[in-house]
């Protein structure tokens, strides 16, 4: 048996008619897009001067460069080969204990002061809404300038050091944060509220007993995620002056001491990996305490 | 009448729940040595960083001064105003090229790190792992790198956006890929679809539309990380930040940072409103 189709019956035609209009315009659609998407491509190429011939010319560099930092190793001497390129171990060590260290006292700081101000930025707790409005757009300013920029401000604020690195960072932190705890406050289940409420309890009673034991396990599981982009964020403080690895790597760039920035970078990236491992396992004991109670 | 409960009863039931009420004791044990811990590593930090109190009032007040001396924000003069804008068209420009490129770049790799795609363990292990390199080094640092190769000037920051997302996409492309349900490539193959067909009709519509939206939500977090490549001369207003703050031209520095943040929330809402046409609502 086949199911012919009679082509010729207007039913079937007047739908073909409206399908193939559909299909039309469906492609118009796509072609108009293609063309909006390549005249921005277009618009930045010129904003960015791009240049390929420049870069065609002189792309054997960028393998050059990264062939030159790494270190000279012979089997026969692989002991004071390692020695001299890592020359510096200990110094490098302590400064990056010290971007470590930034990165924390900046996370718990800016983890602290998102703490306090997520609860009046929540949407549901029932707070005074211009109180809500400001707290959000100071937060938004918080997370908008980036963290180097207040770095470059806090140097000349604070002086030379770490303490500019972890401010910044700490405020960078409290706008992210503030965001993302304010949107866990927000998915509470608001039962306990009532309840503690229906029992006299007051603002704060109300969020110690009724709200924190529900987001505590997603504020921890936040804000170690966010120490881990805080480490990334305190190994480049030191561009500017703040403190931490990121001093000796620029010099190290800038005064093309090529195998001491391989030793350095390689020294950050593991650094970042064991971090990124801890946090990960810390993070998914958290959650599963949380899905046991 | 009063609901209150008397003394005694009220001690009987604390003395009950106890449990209940302040924990066992192993519980709170660990709650306390937990916040020692943080404490203690934090109070640590701070001793070891050169915080003074001293130090962080007079700071505090420095940046009061600063904050007085910016406002109102003011670019000095038309020209310099003209000057700021063109950097920042720079500055999106950047972000918003280099993101595209890293996410055409990335894409073989994102195949080449998914592991229902590429069996090979150890393909699939050392294109993870240099991802994962690639992706660990800051857009900054990648900056100075390129700079050594194309000369100062946006071009280069533009590069060092590319390749410092390339990493990232190429890590979220092959989870995506990993996560797409296999029933609508069978289904393809049921019909008589070739290879081709299956990658087009039953591959494609599922990630395209995460690539898509994660996409755009770099071109948006780029954003704000191209207006600081400037710092080390790569383009676009970081040279023009770190200049005004490193002359104490704190009023032209109040305007440069108000120009990102509308920039920036401009660029938010296009984003968004994008990313809702393209893959609706609900999947944001």
């Amino acid at each position: 048996m086949t199911l012919a189709i009679d082509r010729n019956d207007t039913a079937i035609r007047a739908h073909a008619e409206s399908y193939r209009q559909a299909a039309a315009g469906k492609r118009r659609q796509t072609l108009i897009g293609i063309a909006v998407f390549a005249a921005c491509i277009w618009l930045s190429a010129l904003g960015a001067e791009v240049d390929l011939g420049k870069l065609f010319e002189n792309i054997g560099r960028f393998p050059n460069y990264i062939w030159q930092t790494l270190p000279t190793l012979r089997l026969a001497t692989l002991g004071a080969d390692l020695a001299e390129w890592y020359w510096g171990l200990f110094r490098w060590l302590r400064l990056l204990w010290q971007t470590v260290l930034i990165a924390y006292v900046g996370t718990v700081l800016g983890a602290t002061g998102a703490f306090l101000l997520c609860f009046a930025a929540a949407a549901n707790l029932g707070r005074a809404p211009w109180l809500r409005f400001g707290v959000r757009r100071f937060l938004e300013f918080c997370r908008t300038v980036p963290e180097i920029v207040f770095a470059l401000i806090f140097v000349i604020a604070f002086g030379l050091g770490p303490l500019p690195g972890v401010l910044a960072i700490a405020i960078h932190t409290m706008g992210a944060l503030g965001k993302l705890f304010s949107e866990v406050v927000e998915n509470i289940d608001l039962k306990p509220v009532d309840g503690v409420t229906a029992t006299g309890g007051n603002g704060w009673q109300v969020v110690r007993f009724a709200v924190v034991p529900q987001v505590l396990s997603n504020f921890a599981s936040y804000a170690l995620l966010r120490f881990e982009i805080n480490v990334r964020g305190a190994s480049i403080m030191g561009f500017v002056g703040a403190g931490g690895i990121g001093q000796d790597l620029i010099e190290a760039i800038r005064k093309f001491y090529y195998t001491d920035v391989s030793a350095i970078m390689l020294l950050i990236i593991l650094a970042v990996m064991l971090i990124d491992l801890g946090t990960e396992r810390l993070r998914h004991a958290l959650l599963s305490l949380e899905s046991r109670a | 009448m009063s609901f209150a409960i008397p003394t005694a009863e009220r001690d009987d039931i604390l003395q009950r729940h106890a449990a209940a009420i302040r924990g066992s004791l192993g519980t709170r044990l660990a709650t306390i040595g937990t916040v020692a811990a943080i404490l203690g590593l934090f109070v640590y930090g701070l001793t070891t960083l050169e915080t003074t109190l001293w130090r962080v009032l007079a700071g505090f007040g420095n940046l009061g001064g600063f904050v007085v001396l910016m406002l109102p924000p003011d670019p000095g003069s038309w020209a310099r105003a003209g000057i700021f804008v063109h950097a920042l068209f720079e500055t999106i420009a950047i972000a918003f090229l280099g993101t595209v490129l890293a996410a055409f770049l990335a894409l073989p790799f994102g195949f080449l790190a998914a592991r229902n795609v590429v069996a090979n363990r150890v393909v699939h292990f050392l294109a993870r792992r240099s991802l994962d390199t690639v992706r660990g080094v800051d857009a900054l640092i990648w900056a100075l790198i390129w700079i050594n190769v194309v000369g100062l000037g946006p071009f280069a920051g533009m590069l060092a956006i590319m390749t410092s997302d390339f990493g990232a996409f190429g890590k979220l492309y092959s989870e995506a890929i990993e996560a797409a349900d296999r029933k609508a490539v069978e289904g393809v193959a049921s019909v008589g679809g070739g290879k081709a067909h299956q990658i087009r009709f039953g591959l494609l519509p599922q990630v395209l539309p995460v690539i898509a939206s994660q996409v755009l939500y770099f071109i948006e977090s780029n954003t704000r990380s191209s207006t600081i490549i400037g710092i080390v001369g790569a383009g676009g207003i970081g040279l023009y930040l770190a200049e005004t703050i490193r002359t104490l031209e704190w009023q032209q520095t109040s305007f440069l940072i108000l120009l990102i943040l509308v920039a920036v929330s401009a660029i938010d809402f296009l984003s968004g409103k994008l990313r809702f046409a393209i893959i609706g609502r609900r999947a944001v």
